[in-house]
């Protein structure tokens, strides 16, 4: 449905910026170098023809044991031409960084904040990256694979004239 | 029946009393106005929803806003990546727990499309689910509208809704057993089929349910009060729409014509005949117009479905998938392995990544699932549309005043349980 966009960005970026691309369940992904990743998401949303206009989700998955650790998954969607895509791109635990969408979608402020709390995936140029579902005192990231489930973190107060 | 579609076409020009078209009218040079921080919830009696807010305020206006979620953070994902996939279907029915048979249903497809068994589902399941599911929406309309007013003032048009979607629970009871957290969906088809005569008491509820919208319809929508706190207040633009990720009810009321049903249909619903409501403005009063019109159009599909629903299985008929029947659990030792397996390890999900989105009732819900083979997922996201809806909470705030931080808050309807998952 959507290889109209695998195909115009393999015309335009042909300096190994796209890694991978294909297609399940009726999805169409691309993996995307990280530092590219921004300009990809610019080309995506202000091209004619892939016309991304909707940011849809962000978030991240931990591929423990596979290398890179994380891939920062996007999901975009066009309204003037209903076409979907998913982006990916490896980050690694040692450097686990990434450019902002802010800039492109104003939405992604939210869901950049969550995979930094979720994950601890960071995003460069982020105007506000502070914990959004969790508590400001957490200690570690909750969805990585080598956090426990039973593990539990006591409430720790709040000093007084402490502002978050 | 009052008739809202007028309402929602109307050119005529909106009347802003209350509202903050020229803020700089109101204000009062005389008055020393320095910024103020003001701390509103997490639990406050006028909010639509755990949240807390951090206002600076000038006066009564506001200058920035910082919405802080999270209240009601109960690690969907991480529980869910410890549970077999059937095991989801409870955690679902807690996301947005107004509508929790949108969420089964949107789950439920999210993992067909990964096993391969969209098509396969039978037609009987695919109404009953397109049925259930339009019930939920009406009812998840109702508590966003009554609250909406109730925390206005009018607590009448609250009860009245009320009093609706009870009956709506009532019959949604009978169907799954559970008043509000069903758990009804199964992968595959649905656990149980419609009791006998239920579907003549859903077109009386359906009629005296109308009877409800039309004396609600009354009460609000030509209220002096209600339309001077809604009318002009919150504008979202369509830009916005697309740049904040917005869907749903508020996405339409800025004019934005999508609705996944109609513009990617799932389940039966490209049979069906229903209108999708936009609005012409994009504030309170026309995300208000947007809901009671889907209601309308809401009714309009389950009368459809209840004429055009076969009859036949309700879920499909493969043994890695569903349970066998008791009667064959009881007495076979096949079919007691099959029923033993699917319980204990769970319905095993060929490894792969889909993201499956549905109408839900505050919006675009999506599942985005990681499988790697076992019977429980990798990783099981939730796209929650109150999460996206909420975040333009710290764009529209600035510039209005304290007032205006309810209606706006409660036409945007956020959903704790959804959006902090």
């Amino acid at each position: 449905m959507a290889q109209i966009v695998l195909d115009r960005l393999k015309e335009h970026f042909k300096a190994g910026e796209i890694l991978e691309t294909g297609s399940q369940h009726g999805n169409e992904w691309v993996r995307v170098q990280r530092d590219s990743w921004q300009a990809v998401a610019q080309f995506l949303r202000d091209d004619a023809v892939t016309a991304m206009d909707m940011f849809t989700d962000l978030t991240a998955v931990d591929r423990f044991v596979r290398e890179p650790r994380f891939d920062v998954v996007l999901h975009l969607y066009s309204l003037t031409r209903k076409h979907r895509v998913r982006l990916y791109a490896g980050v690694p635990e040692h450097d686990c960084i990434v450019d902002t969408l802010c800039a492109v979608w104003p939405g992604a402020n939210w869901f950049e904040r969550e995979a930094y709390d979720l994950y601890g995936v960071r995003f460069r140029g982020h105007p506000d990256l502070r914990r959004i579902l969790m508590y400001p005192e957490f200690v570690g990231h909750p969805l990585r694979k080598d956090y426990p489930k039973e593990k539990r973190q006591p409430l720790v107060r709040r000093l007084p004239g402490q502002v978050d | 029946m009052a008739n809202t579609t007028d309402i929602l076409s109307a050119t005529a020009p909106r009347r802003v009393v209350l509202g903050v078209q020229e803020t700089s009218d109101f204000d009062a040079p005389d008055l020393p106005s320095e910024p103020m921080p003001l701390n509103m919830g997490p639990s406050h009696p006028a909010m639509h929803g755990t949240v807390r807010m951090v206002l600076e305020v000038e006066g009564e206006k506001i200058t920035s806003a910082d919405v802080q979620i999270g209240y009601l953070h109960r690690c969907f994902e991480k529980e869910a990546e410890c549970a077999t996939y059937t095991q989801i279907f409870p955690y679902t029915d807690r996301l947005n727990y107004v509508s929790p048979m949108l969420n089964n249903v949107g789950y439920a497809i999210a993992v067909e499309k990964l096993l391969g068994i969209e098509k396969q589902v039978p037609e009987r399941a695919q109404f009953i689910r397109v049925i259930v599911g339009e019930i939920a929406r009406i009812s998840d309309h109702l508590t966003c509208l009554g609250a909406g007013a109730m925390e206005l003032g009018a607590f009448t048009p609250f009860l009245y809704n009320v009093k609706f979607r009870e009956w709506l629970w009532e019959l949604l009871e009978e169907v799954s057993g559970a008043r509000l957290t069903h758990s009804y969906v199964r992968v595959g088809g649905v656990s149980g089929d419609l009791p006998d005569g239920w579907m003549d008491r859903l077109r009386d509820v359906l009629e005296r349910g109308r009877g409800v919208l039309s004396e609600v319809d009354k009460l609000l929508t030509r209220n002096r009060i209600f339309r001077d706190r809604m009318d002009g207040i919150g504008i979202i633009s369509k830009e916005d729409v697309g740049a904040w990720g917005l869907s749903g009810p508020v996405a339409r009321s800025a004019g934005v014509a999508y609705d996944v049903r109609k513009d990617h249909p799932y389940l039966v619903y490209d049979r069906f005949d229903f209108d999708v409501p936009i609005g012409s403005v994009g504030d309170n009063f026309d995300r208000f117009a947007v809901r009671v019109e889907e209601m309308h159009q809401s009714m309009r599909i389950i009368e459809q479905a209840m004429d055009m629903i076969p009859a036949g299985p309700i879920i499909i008929n493969d043994p890695r998938i569903a349970l066998p029947p008791k009667t064959e659990t009881y007495n076979s030792i096949e079919a007691m392995i099959g029923h033993f397996k699917l319980i204990m390890d769970g319905i095993h999900v060929p490894a792969g990544e889909v993201y499956s989105f549905t109408e839900g009732g505050c919006g675009e819900l999506g599942f985005y699932i990681v499988s790697d083979g076992t019977g429980r997922p990798w990783k099981c996201r939730v796209r929650p549309p109150s999460f996206a809806n909420t975040a333009i909470m710290t764009k529209l705030l600035p510039g209005l005043f304290i007032a205006d931080v309810v209606p706006t808050f409660g036409m945007i309807n956020m959903i704790g349980g959804e959006c902090d998952r």
